[in-house]
């Protein structure tokens, strides 16, 4: 399974990043070999519009079955839903944290997007 | 002949200028209000308007049969409208630009394209006075296409002044391209001066002559006249920081309708604009 996570640096012991579209990195974790690595999303950083719909593209395109992050608007959500990736949210604190919380079934997969299109 | 009147900042009295430089004249006058994402010229003209047509964009429909999901669309796409996923490409429509490139780009043929109304334009005369506001739909994000139509919409008017909307991106770009002469207003603060030297830049690279008119002349600071000194700016005419403006302003009212005083300011900023345009045959 890959898990996808949004992250202001490259580094899993650093903060989550609560915001989506605009998160300068994700961190993707395969629980199947128990490894992880990074994804640029600088591209997205600085669109003009539709940052979470590409972004969401790009989580699906890294094969992601599950997408961690702070807050999810509509547009990306769904894109993520019919691509068949579980969007959890609302949760924060350190990546590798959000991950272990993950693991241990602490965390559900949210059933709609949690904040409206252009959130901050 | 078009001249726009525009600014970087908002609220500096682009309408305010529009509408009194149109009530201030005994000539034929087309205002166009390009404002369309908060038109609000009628406010202050003693005529009533009707809803004359909609305007719509090209959007396009995937069909989802013959859509095999290579994102050739997605990447085409310049405005990241569309997103593919294994169920197809999903457009979202409120970012579209309606371009047309998605179509193209489809070696599937499974893109077509269907007009979607985006929001409409309303008309209204009295005496020498014509006058045309676009209104974009709630919700829409893409003025342009409505800016475009009204504006041609007035192309075939002799003298046509275009109220334009704030800022220095695409709606004020449309509003302001092609016009004869642009009157970039502002207030003579240092915010005003920010915003001011920002719609400098961008009709200097439209290449359009313009001039400033400051408004609410007396507050904030010289700024602004050095500014325009040291940049070979001419500065067209000043309105005063007048509290009897604000008053008939509040109460829905031209500034002209204050005195002969001010109707005299707005035609003799009206006649300079038109001189510095090229304009000969002023009655």
């Amino acid at each position: 399974m890959k898990i996808v996570l949004t992250a202001r640096e490259k580094s899993i012991d650093t903060e989550m990043d609560p915001r989506f579209g605009r998160a300068p990195f994700f961190v993707v974790f395969d629980t199947e070999w128990g490894s992880y690595s990074f994804l640029d999303n600088e591209q997205n950083l600085n669109a003009t519009q539709g940052a979470g719909v590409q972004a969401a593209q790009n989580v699906v395109k890294a094969g992601a079955d599950v997408l961690i992050t702070g807050s999810c608007g509509p547009k990306a959500f769904q894109v993520l839903q019919a691509s068949n990736v579980d969007v959890v949210t609302g949760d924060q604190g350190l990546i590798k944290e959000v991950v272990e919380r993950f693991n241990r079934g602490e965390l559900k997969a949210a059933q709609g997007p949690d904040v409206e299109s252009h959130w901050v | 002949m078009r001249i726009a009147i525009a600014s970087g900042k908002g609220g500096t009295g682009k309408t305010t200028l529009a509408v009194n430089l149109a009530l201030s004249v005994d000539f034929p006058v087309t205002l166009v209000d390009a404002d369309v994402e908060e038109p609000n010229g009628i406010f202050f003209l003693p005529l009533e308007i009707k809803k004359t047509k909609d305007v719509t964009i090209q959007e396009p429909v995937v069909n989802t049969t013959r859509c095999t999901s290579c994102g050739a669309c997605a990447k085409a796409c310049r405005f990241n409208a569309i997103a593919v996923t294994p169920q197809g490409a999903l457009v979202f429509t409120e970012l579209c630009h309606g371009c047309g490139g998605c179509l193209m780009a489809c070696p599937e043929g499974a893109i077509t394209e269907h007009p979607r109304v985006i929001g409409s334009y309303a008309e209204g005369k009295k005496g020498n006075l014509s006058f045309i506001q676009g209104e974009l739909n709630v919700g829409e994000a893409m003025a342009p296409p409505i800016i475009r139509e009204i504006k041609e919409k007035a192309a075939g008017e002799s003298m046509v002044l275009i109220d334009s909307p704030p800022g220095t991106s695409c709606p004020m770009v449309t509003a302001v391209n092609g016009a004869d002469y642009v009157v970039l207003v502002t207030e003579p603060t240092p915010f005003g001066l920010n915003d001011l030297s920002l719609a400098v830049e961008t009709v200097r690279a439209l290449n359009v002559p313009f001039g400033v008119v400051i408004n609410r002349d007396g507050i904030g600071d010289k700024g602004v006249d050095e500014y325009c000194s040291s940049e070979s700016i001419e500065i067209i005419g000043k309105i005063p920081d007048d509290r009897k403006i604000a008053e008939s302003y509040s109460r829905g009212e031209a500034a002209v309708g204050i005195g002969p005083g001010y109707k005299a300011l707005f035609r003799e900023i009206f006649h300079k604009i038109a001189d510095r345009a090229g304009e000969k045959e002023l009655s």
